[in-house]
């Protein structure tokens, strides 16, 4: 079954720093790694090591208070070096420094057994990588997804090359498709473009996805193939953890070595760097950050979804892309509403010069002040879902239950709005108020 | 340089500061000289150059040509009521630019001083809706309102419409057109009639004296319809000659200050659209909705009401009809904020101004109330177009649970 879609709405940006495909691939020494919980919503930690415990590369670090058998698993053998706390004694980040033993823990694995595939993603620590809908959380054990969608693209500024960052091998592909389609009552969707090269085999449905971004998030990939409806669950997932779980199947270890971009404006030579999930930031871009005398704002991830790490930062979830761009707080613009500058990154017409620029290197500065929703439409033209964007965020705000479901809650992830937020003219805060009532409405029906 | 001196006196503006009781001034005059240094927290690592301010300067820049028409036009008019054997085009600009330049200082200052008091009450930023207010108001009053009386109105509708429903964002009808509202129920006398919109006095030395005794008549083209009886109907200027169409597109007709020239109009429009701040849709759907009506009722003319006499066309070209279509039923705020909603919004605003204008001898132009009712409606069309969303959704869950059992 082959199947395309094509989506209208959407917005590709176009940025200074894209990585080149072409440029060798860096390996930079790395000796500590930080795993970050913050990073899977829905996951409430407890610590399985203490500090000083040596652990080996997939070891579990953390498991879930609600549901102990999810996972995090160590990316690499070393000691736990850190537990850092916050308020309340709340879990922000566990450190460990790799030590020279390369002990990996190996699972068995019976690939024709659904209960053994998911034994082993959930103490194999991908289980956490994949998402749910609703809520937008860690899959919960407990609930067998109707569907399963898988991107094989990132359509982000500046994003990778997923099939780059995955690598991955026919027979990997196949094996974790298989594997997938043996946890769901229903299909597992991949959807790629139209230049995929690997061939995607029998159950799984192939389905090319044209359009600019979002149109690599799956939540949007599943809301134009089959939308959640109340009381349906769905798994997302992408390409790199897919092919983990292949190589997890095949081989009996997780792998958690990635191939991350190096990208934006301020990086000096753009490139592919092999690194391991959770690695620190600091060895991956040292001597690569230009030196112009301005402040920088290194983004783990794309500029849309992405933490701001900083220099003394690890890698987030999804470990593929660094971004660095200007930080702005030391830039003054004179009226800079009277602007004709063409170097205005906009997807309005507001600024008729900006047409003649091809790339753009905006800085983090939000450029203007907050207000209340005044112009209308504008998130319908970035957001390819049926989904009524400006009442769906005032039903949140209102904290209405009934009206937030009858609008489709259950169908969306903050990472679905972040083009809304960019465009947005009256600069609010889209993706959290998103977060917020997906928790909220989790809260109150758990 | 400039920059360094706000960075200077910041300090006093801030919690406990000499002058705090100006903070929401000075941010305002602030963050209007420079962009705002505040980097993103939450979410998104880069915004969007487009902010409130640039949409409200776009929307002014679109207003302009109508503004400076406008002062053409209340020269033309007194120099051509009184008689004058000669017009210089500089000393028409400079008699209307100084009739409008009282009316302008007075609606901003009411409004922009309302503004900061709240702002500074409300401890947040000043807004910049009233940068578009206070221009529309002066535009869409007759030229001889008298300026209390625009005080007293801008005072209600920035009160009463805007503030106590949150500010900019938040209210349900157009503050500009309830100004104008206000002033047609409350003061009828000073706003319709012929004397209203002619400036009849020299200003400064210039212009001259228009004697309405001699035969002159300042109706506008559609208060001449109004009270048309019998005979045929002939709309004259001022003095008495025909007006041609051509004369009404350009906008050289007796009017409120800033709606007689339907090209400046366009040249708005098109400004607007092509900088997408106003939606297409609604002023497409205006304009059809209006021809509509209007050719609806040229062909049922009757004596009874003789506005239908008019050609759809005409109903175009006089009275705020294109005002209205273009910068009044656009306003995002208070328009329909669907996609389909525009289209029925629109559609309706601009059947039910020439249903005003044609159908109710007592009121000339309908255009004013056609959107504030509109204005009052629009959330009942969203509400219908949310419904089918969500209905589609109920639907969709319906027919997946059917198929599964």
């Amino acid at each position: 079954m082959d199947n395309t879609i094509k989506l209208k709405r959407g917005l590709d940006l176009s940025l200074a720093g894209g990585a080149d495909s072409d440029a060798p691939v860096r390996t930079p020494a790395i000796n500590k790694v930080s795993v970050n919980p913050d990073d899977f919503p829905g996951f409430q930690p407890r610590m399985l090591v203490k500090e000083g415990d040596s652990v080996s590369a997939g070891a579990p670090l953390m498991c879930c208070k609600r549901h102990p058998e999810v996972t995090l698993c160590s990316p690499a053998a070393g000691t736990v070096t850190a537990i850092v706390r916050g308020e309340r004694r709340k879990i922000l980040r566990v450190e460990v420094t790799i030590g020279n033993s390369n002990d990996t823990i190996r699972h068995t694995i019976d690939s024709s057994s659904a209960q053994s595939i998911r034994t082993t993603l959930l103490a194999g620590g991908l289980w956490a990588y994949m998402r749910q809908r609703p809520y937008d959380i860690v899959p919960s054990p407990e609930v067998t997804p109707r569907d399963i969608f898988i991107t094989a693209f990132d359509s982000a500024p500046l994003a990778p090359d997923l099939m780059t960052v995955a690598g991955g091998t026919q027979a990997e592909l196949d094996a974790a498709l298989k594997a997938l389609a043996m946890l769901t009552t229903g299909k597992v969707y991949l959807s790629t473009r139209s230049d995929f090269r690997l061939n995607v085999c029998e159950p799984a449905v192939h389905v090319t996805v044209d359009g600019p971004h979002p149109a690599g998030n799956p939540g949007i990939q599943a809301a134009n193939i089959a939308p959640v409806n109340k009381g349906e669950t769905i798994w997302t997932l992408d390409i790199v953890t897919l092919m983990r779980i292949g190589r997890l199947i095949l081989t009996g270890t997780a792998d958690y070595a990635t191939t991350i971009a190096l990208t934006g404006s301020e990086v000096i030579t753009p490139c592919y760097i092999r690194a391991i999930d959770c690695a620190q930031i600091k060895p991956l871009v040292s001597g690569d950050i230009k030196d112009d005398h301005r402040h920088h704002r290194i983004i783990s991830g794309n500029v849309l979804t992405g933490s701001n790490v900083g220099i003394d930062g690890f890698l987030r979830y999804p470990y593929r892309q660094i971004t660095v761009i200007p930080e702005g707080d030391d830039v003054d613009e004179f009226m800079g509403w009277a602007s004709m500058s063409p170097s205005k990154l906009t997807a309005s017409r507001a600024f008729p010069l900006s047409a003649l620029r091809r790339r753009f290197a905006p800085d983090a500065r939000i450029l203007g002040g907050r207000r209340a929703m005044i112009m209308s439409g504008v998130y319908d033209k970035v957001l390819p879902m049926d989904i009524l964007p400006e009442y769906l965020l005032k039903a949140i705000q209102a904290r209405d239950i009934d009206r937030m479901e009858q609008l489709g809650i259950y169908e969306v992830a903050p990472e679905d709005f972040a083009l809304c937020e960019f465009v947005d003219p009256s600069k609010i805060e889209v993706q959290r108020i998103v977060r917020e009532g997906l928790d909220y409405l989790r809260k109150e029906l758990e | 340089m400039l920059n360094k001196f706000i960075d200077r006196l910041r300090p006093q503006f801030e919690e406990g500061g000499k002058y705090h009781a100006f903070h929401s001034v000075f941010d305002g005059f602030a963050t209007f000289l420079y962009t705002p240094r505040t980097t993103a927290t939450s979410g998104v690592h880069i915004h969007d150059s487009i902010d409130s301010k640039r949409v409200m300067i776009i929307v002014v820049l679109s207003l302009l040509p109508c503004l400076l028409f406008g002062m053409y036009n209340t020269g033309y008019q007194n120099y051509l009521g009184s008689g004058a054997s000669s017009m210089p085009f500089w000393s028409l600009m400079a008699y209307g630019f100084l009739a409008v330049l009282p009316r302008l200082i007075v609606t901003y200052a009411v409004g922009l001083g309302i503004e900061f008091v709240v702002a500074q009450w409300r401890k947040e930023e000043i807004q910049e809706g009233f940068l578009v207010t206070g221009i529309l108001i002066p535009l869409i009053c007759p030229i001889e309102t008298p300026l209390w009386m625009i005080a007293v109105a801008t005072a209600f509708s920035v009160i009463f419409v805007k503030e106590v429903f949150g500010g900019t964002g938040y209210n349900i009808f157009n503050v500009a057109l309830v100004t104008r509202a206000f002033l047609f129920f409350a003061y009828p006398a000073s706003m319709s009639g012929d004397r209203a919109f002619i400036s009849a006095q020299p200003i400064c030395g210039l212009g001259g004296t228009v004697n309405f005794a001699d035969g002159i008549s300042g109706a506008t083209p559609l208060g001449q319809v109004a009270t048309h009886t019998g005979g045929a109907l002939q709309i004259t200027n001022i003095v008495g000659d025909p007006v041609s169409s051509w004369d009404a597109f350009l906008g050289l007709i007796p009017g409120s200050f800033g709606e007689t020239s339907t090209l400046c109009i366009i040249i708005g429009a098109i400004i607007l659209m092509a900088a997408g701040i106003a939606n297409w849709r609604i002023i497409l759907s205006v304009i059809a909705g209006g021809l509509l009506m209007g050719w609806i009722a040229n062909i049922f003319a009757t004596p009874t009401y003789p506005a239908s006499y008019l050609s759809p066309l005409d109903h175009l070209l006089f009275g705020g009809f294109a005002f209205a279509a273009v910068f009044m039923a656009t306003d995002p705020v208070t328009a329909a904020r669907t996609g389909t909603g525009k289209y029925i919004y629109g559609a309706l605003v601009g059947i039910i101004a020439i249903l005003i204008r044609v159908y109710n001898n007592g009121y000339p132009e309908g255009a004013m109330l056609a959107v504030l009712l509109m204005n009052a409606l629009a959330p009942l069309i969203d509400y219908c177009v949310v419904q089918s969303n969500i209905n589609r959704r109920l639907r969709r869950a319906g027919a997946t649970k059917s198929t599964e059992s």
